[in-house]
């Protein structure tokens, strides 16, 4: 029992990433009909985001090692703890949670001139032209932060006090054997935040419906005065929102890298379409099921059955699923079938 | 078609336009009458000839995740140019017992070389190798990072005929059932880091344990899997579990959660690069370093280390054991002398990845040094059962049934106060040559002939 | 032969041929004149051509074409483990079984259309490849990729030779297959890849399919079934593939999982869209761009580029190396990011478009004219 309730747990903790990923994607989908190829490069950024405010934080006064005499190694000791003492270690230690609030504008301001410089001259273009340009745009994110901060992952681990495991058996009776780290119940908690936040600002508000209605019929919206243009960059600017906060939390549960986003991409293409085009709780339903289902995949019992499946368990989903519902799970009819 | 012969590159072979000449159906009989000074008169592929200068070819992965590994080697490759042209320091051509080499390039020619990406693919590798050796004229190329793609390139460089200088590659097959007689290997193997690991595993954690593998689903894991099985069964230890784990499978969770309640004290993570600072941080983010089971302290084991993985892994690696080739830390006189000019060159200490890198160029310098000659079979002799001291780790065989270097191997800890941000591994022990030499015929596989 | 073909593409045929052929010489001054890049040329070239019978004519984008060049490297191997080095069996044996994997494949995924095709074959291709990695290793002997080995069986060459000490080498009747005589066998393939690339998209089939691509709903409700056409495209574009997989065999007896990664099959959909989706030429010049800059941009180091640059004086020099390094060697892939957006934006319809541009351009300036053709409107150009 405790087996499958972790499982649950990884599959949602997973499907959570997912879903956040392939939501901003789908919103880029929807709104702007445009295969972005770029967005999992956003979602490294983000990622990014986190791991510059910890270099910002963490710049240090350097004490040479007087033992070592053929080059100049250096005890490091950031600044803000040789000022502050353990105010400055505690600082330090919340550089993830603090990049948030750098990630919001920061991504926000990318997503628009990204929009405004690049995407923009591309809506009426073909798809595959799109996926060349934002493909090219994908590898020159990636490797400008390479050069900045070379290849190897960098470590950024979530604040200490939060660093260790919930109990989360005791919580549901099944005693001290389920025990689940913190962060990850934040992340899901977090994934789950911003999706009842963007379906409420989309559905609930009246700019959400105005973009909804663009995304249906975009011709007449325009005849009816309004400027939906400006509404599909900000439109824009918020799923780079999304991405890169799906990155800057992500990056605790794995130390970032410049080629992370390319890891994601090709992966949240496939929950976008599972879930079918045009429909974002389509996209959100599919990023927890494929979660779910890839972790009850990798279990030992299952793979004894079937060895491998844990490998390609996400494409025969995807298979499986396209196969019995055309347009994925809630996908609408026409959008991108052509 | 020879006069598409890129002078400036002596694109074409000798060799090359032979069979090219075959094509045409000139049927051209082969005269061994090319004249070379050497008492060896053979042609062979990229014969520098008369030219004032040889040039190697180095492959190391520049895009992927292995590109700052691959930046290293090329550091540690450049070094080695440097000192074998007598530039710089000399490095550990100070310290190497015995030294043929004069410090003048290679019998009186300079070594030039060329650069190449292998993209960690086996595909990409034997391209770039290709241009180097069809293109560029390499004697030799050298490179690593994946077994997978030592192993495609080794066997290239039996095809081609050009040796190949393994860089880091930590699979048994490299020099097990896929060796070849062209290609050589000084990083030591997956069945050396069981041998070096067994006695420490004993003296820190006793003969009753219950080990969990995660396994990275592929050839080293694999054999890296096994190696690890053998020594700690032979322990005493039992194996709870063995799982299988997708390459970049990024998040972990899912293999990490059964291991917590299975019984097991001790995790191995048979991991590489990024899956292992990946899933080593996911273990202990699911608090498997802080527990206890069976009224033991649960242990995590890195069998393969290296400083860049665990630069990755940060606080995570702290206590946790492991085996390296080697560390910038050792005293002794190769290694410091080495640690000096790589430092002083580049303002930081080498990984391990630069200092097989290094020994492997030397060698090779030196071994054409010893044989007289350039002329593959005779170079390859030449390092067959070489023995040789001041390399940073003790004194050296390279084994000629298999072409393994067989030499001390260091059993490491992830350092717990670390003086400085390079002060990553601790040395816990060197384990004797003696103590992870095996018997060639274990791992089958056969080395081919001399001449191709 | 050429019977219902029109002058100009006797002339574009007959063009190719030669430049084909010429490709050593032509490839000299840019560095690229040894074989290994000039197979690579023609190989990837034919699986551009294959990938642009479906995607340029029907325009069917499928993101899993690299299986099928998997396939057929596997299936080439296979034939020189097994049966003979010789590669005409090899290359047959890899291009009928790519042709039955992508029946298979193209048979399932083709019940849909846009991006959920898409995905339906990027699904096939990397449970392929992820199966080829790990659990079919028996058979693809996974991440270190199949390889011959002395023992292998070989039934058809034992009946003629003994078992000669060192690994046999792939050959043409005896002929070796690796360096210039594998270029030329890849090269004359080629062309006769080509050549049914032309026929195909001169024929009625090829106007079937291109009615696929325009509207595919109206042709559905004339009463026609436009499926078994789309199939036969892309069992026709998976031989291609295959043939191409073989080839990569024939000239380097390795086969290796990555061949049907995501991005190998991303990569033949990035030639065919740089050099021009729907073009004849066009996906055969993005294959050698691709495969130009992999190769030659990815070898300069500082040293070389300040060799090139020795002519300058040293400040001059210093600087220039210190422009351009960023951007070869080790950051060769930035350049290719940066030539991929440069050329889709302005060259909408890939490098086909720039050449058509250059010879209107040309035509204009002896004529007076004025330019007229915006770069939005000419965008579908390139059909």
């Amino acid at each position: 029992m405790d087996v499958i309730l972790l499982q649950l747990l990884n599959g949602l903790d997973k499907g959570g990433a997912y879903a956040l990923i392939a939501l901003g994607l789908t919103i880029i989908f929807g709104t702007l009909g445009v295969v972005n190829f770029a967005h999992g490069a956003l979602f490294m950024l983000g990622a990014f985001c986190a791991v510059s405010v910890q270099a910002l934080l963490t710049i240090s006064k350097k004490v040479k090692d007087e033992s070592i005499t053929f080059f100049d190694a250096y005890k490091e000791v950031p600044y803000l703890e040789a000022w502050w003492g353990d105010t400055g270690s505690m600082i330090i230690d919340y550089a993830v949670p603090l990049s948030i609030v750098i990630a919001i504008p920061l991504m926000l301001l990318l997503g628009l001139g990204m929009e405004r410089g690049l995407i923009r001259y591309f809506y009426k273009r073909p798809h595959a032209e799109q996926i060349l340009v934002t493909f090219g745009l994908a590898i020159v994110i990636q490797e400008l932060i390479k050069a900045q901060f070379g290849a190897n992952p960098i470590p950024t681990p979530a604040p200490e006090v939060i660093a260790g495991s919930a109990n989360v058996g005791l919580w549901v009776g099944l005693g001290e054997s389920v025990v689940y780290p913190w962060w990850r119940l934040i992340y899901l908690a977090f994934a789950g935040v911003i999706i009842a936040a963007a379906f409420a600002f989309l559905n609930l508000t009246t700019y959400g419906m105005v973009v909804r209605a663009g995304m249906a019929d975009r011709e007449t919206v325009g005849l009816l005065g309004i400027n939906i243009q400006r509404r599909f960059t900000i439109v824009f600017g918020m799923a780079a929102v999304i991405a890169g906060l799906a990155g800057v939390m992500y990056t605790p549960i794995l130390p970032p890298d410049y080629h992370m986003g390319m890891d994601f991409l090709v992966l949240s293409f496939v929950v976008v379409v599972v879930g079918g085009m045009g429909s974002l709780g389509g996209a959100v339903l599919a990023g927890f099921l494929l979660g779910i289902l890839q972790s009850f995949a990798s279990m030992n019992e299952v793979k004894s059955i079937f060895p491998g499946i844990d490998q390609i368990i996400i494409y025969l989903i995807a298979v499986v699923i396209l196969l019995i519902r055309p347009r994925g799970l809630l996908g609408r009819k026409g959008v991108m079938e052509t | 078609m020879t006069s598409f012969d890129d002078s400036k590159t002596r694109g074409l072979t000798r060799r090359g336009v032979l069979k090219a000449g075959t094509a045409l159906g000139a049927g051209a009989v082969i005269t061994p009458s090319f004249f070379v000074r050497n008492a060896w008169a053979e042609e062979f592929r990229n014969n520098p000839g008369n030219a004032s200068s040889v040039k190697f070819g180095f492959n190391v992965p520049q895009t992927g995740a292995y590109a700052d590994e691959g930046a290293d080697e090329l550091r540690a490759y450049k070094l080695a140019v440097k000192h074998i042209n007598g530039e710089g320091d000399g490095g550990m051509m100070n310290t190497m017992q015995p030294l043929a080499l004069k410090g003048d390039g290679i019998l009186g020619k300079k070594v030039e070389y060329v650069t190449g990406d292998t993209q960690t693919k086996s595909d990409a590798a034997r391209a770039s190798a290709k241009r180097m050796i069809e293109k560029d004229g390499v004697i030799m190329y050298s490179g690593g990072s994946s077994s997978g793609v030592a192993i495609a390139q080794q066997s290239l460089a039996q095809e081609m005929g050009v040796i190949f200088m393994n860089g880091l590659t930590h699979s048994n097959d490299t020099t097990g059932k896929d060796k070849r007689r062209y290609g050589f290997r000084h990083f030591f193997n997956a069945y050396m880091s069981g041998a070096a690991l067994g006695p420490v595993l004993k003296e820190t954690m006793g003969t009753d344990r219950r080990a969990y593998h995660l396994t990275a689903d592929y050839t080293w894991g694999w054999t890296q899997e096994e190696s690890i099985k053998n020594t700690t069964e032979a322990l005493g230890w039992q194996t709870v579990n063995a799982v299988k784990t997708p390459l970049g499978a990024g998040d972990f969770s899912q293999y990490i959660t059964p291991v917590l309640n299975s019984g097991a004290d001790v995790l191995i993570l048979n991991h590489y690069g990024k899956d292992m600072i990946n899933s080593l941080t996911q273990a202990v983010q699911f608090g498997l370093r802080d527990k206890q089971v069976n009224g033991k302290d649960f242990q995590i084991i890195v069998p393969l280390y290296s400083r860049l993985m665990a630069q990755g892994a940060g606080e995570n690696i702290k206590g946790i054991y492991g085996t390296t080739n080697w560390n910038w830390s050792l005293t002794d006189a190769g290694s410091q002398a080495f640690v000096k000019s790589f430092g002083q060159e580049y303002g930081f200490p080498p990984s391990q990845a630069a200092h097989t890198c290094y020994v492997q160029t030397i060698l090779y310098a030196d071994a054409c040094a010893r044989a007289g000659t350039f002329y593959p079979p005779e170079v390859i002799k030449a390092l067959e059962d070489f023995e040789f001291d001041g390399m940073g780790n003790g004194k050296t065989l390279y084994r000629g049934a298999d072409h393994q270097c067989f030499k001390d191997v260091l059993v490491v800890r992830g350092n717990e106060n670390p003086t400085s941000q390079f002060d990553l591994l601790e040395v816990v022990k060197q384990v004797p040559a003696s103590q992870v030499t095996y018997d060639p015929s274990i791992f089958g596989g056969e080395l081919g002939p001399y001449k191709v | 032969m050429f019977s219902g073909l029109t002058t100009n593409d006797k002339r574009l045929f007959i063009g190719f041929t030669i430049a084909a052929l010429a490709m050593p010489l032509l490839a000299w001054p840019v560095g690229a004149n040894y074989p290994d890049l000039l197979q690579k040329f023609a190989i990837y070239g034919i699986f551009a051509i294959g990938f642009n019978i479906l995607f340029g004519l029907t325009g069917y984008l499928s993101f899993g074409h690299a299986a099928f060049l998997g396939v057929g490297s596997y299936a080439a191997v296979w034939m020189f483990k097994g049966v003979t080095m010789n590669v005409i069996p090899a290359v047959i044996f890899g291009v009928l079984v790519a042709g039955m994997f992508s029946a298979v494949i193209g048979f399932i995924s083709l019940r849909r259309s846009g991006i959920y095709f898409s995905i339906l074959t990027l699904a096939f291709a990397q449970m392929s490849y992820n199966l080829a990695y790990s659990v079919l290793t028996p058979i693809t002997n996974g991440e270190t990729g199949l390889q011959l080995r002395q023992d292998d069986a070989r039934v058809l060459d034992r009946l003629f030779v003994d078992r000669a000490e060192g690994l046999p080498s792939t050959n043409l009747f005896g002929l070796e297959m690796s360096g210039y005589p594998g270029f030329y066998f890849c090269c004359v393939l080629l062309i006769i890849a080509f050549f049914i690339s032309l026929r195909i998209q001169r024929s009625p089939f090829g106007m079937m399919l291109r009615a696929i691509k325009t509207n595919q709903v109206r042709m559905n409700y004339t009463g026609f079934n436009t499926r078994p056409y789309a199939l036969t495209a892309f069992i026709i574009s998976g031989m291609y593939a295959g043939l191409a997989g073989s080839l990569l065999a024939v000239t380097d007896p390795l086969a290796g999982a990555e061949r049907m990664q995501w991005t190998a099959s991303g990569e033949v959909v990035l030639m065919t869209i740089l050099g021009g989706a729907g073009t004849l030429i066009g996906p055969i010049l993005g294959a050698g761009l691709i495969k130009y800059f992999e190769n030659i941009f990815s070898s300069y180091n500082d040293i070389m580029l300040s060799e090139s640059f020795s002519f300058l004086p040293d400040f001059l020099n210093d600087t220039l190396v210190f422009v351009i390094g960023p951007f070869v060697g080790e950051g060769w892939s930035l350049l290719l990011g940066i030539v991929f957006m440069a050329i889709v934006i302005f060259l909408p319809g890939g490098l086909m478009e720039g050449l058509t541009r250059i010879h209107a351009w040309y035509r204009r300036r002896g004529s007076g004219g004025t330019p007229t053709a915006g770069s939005a409107s000419s965008s579908q150009a390139a059909e």
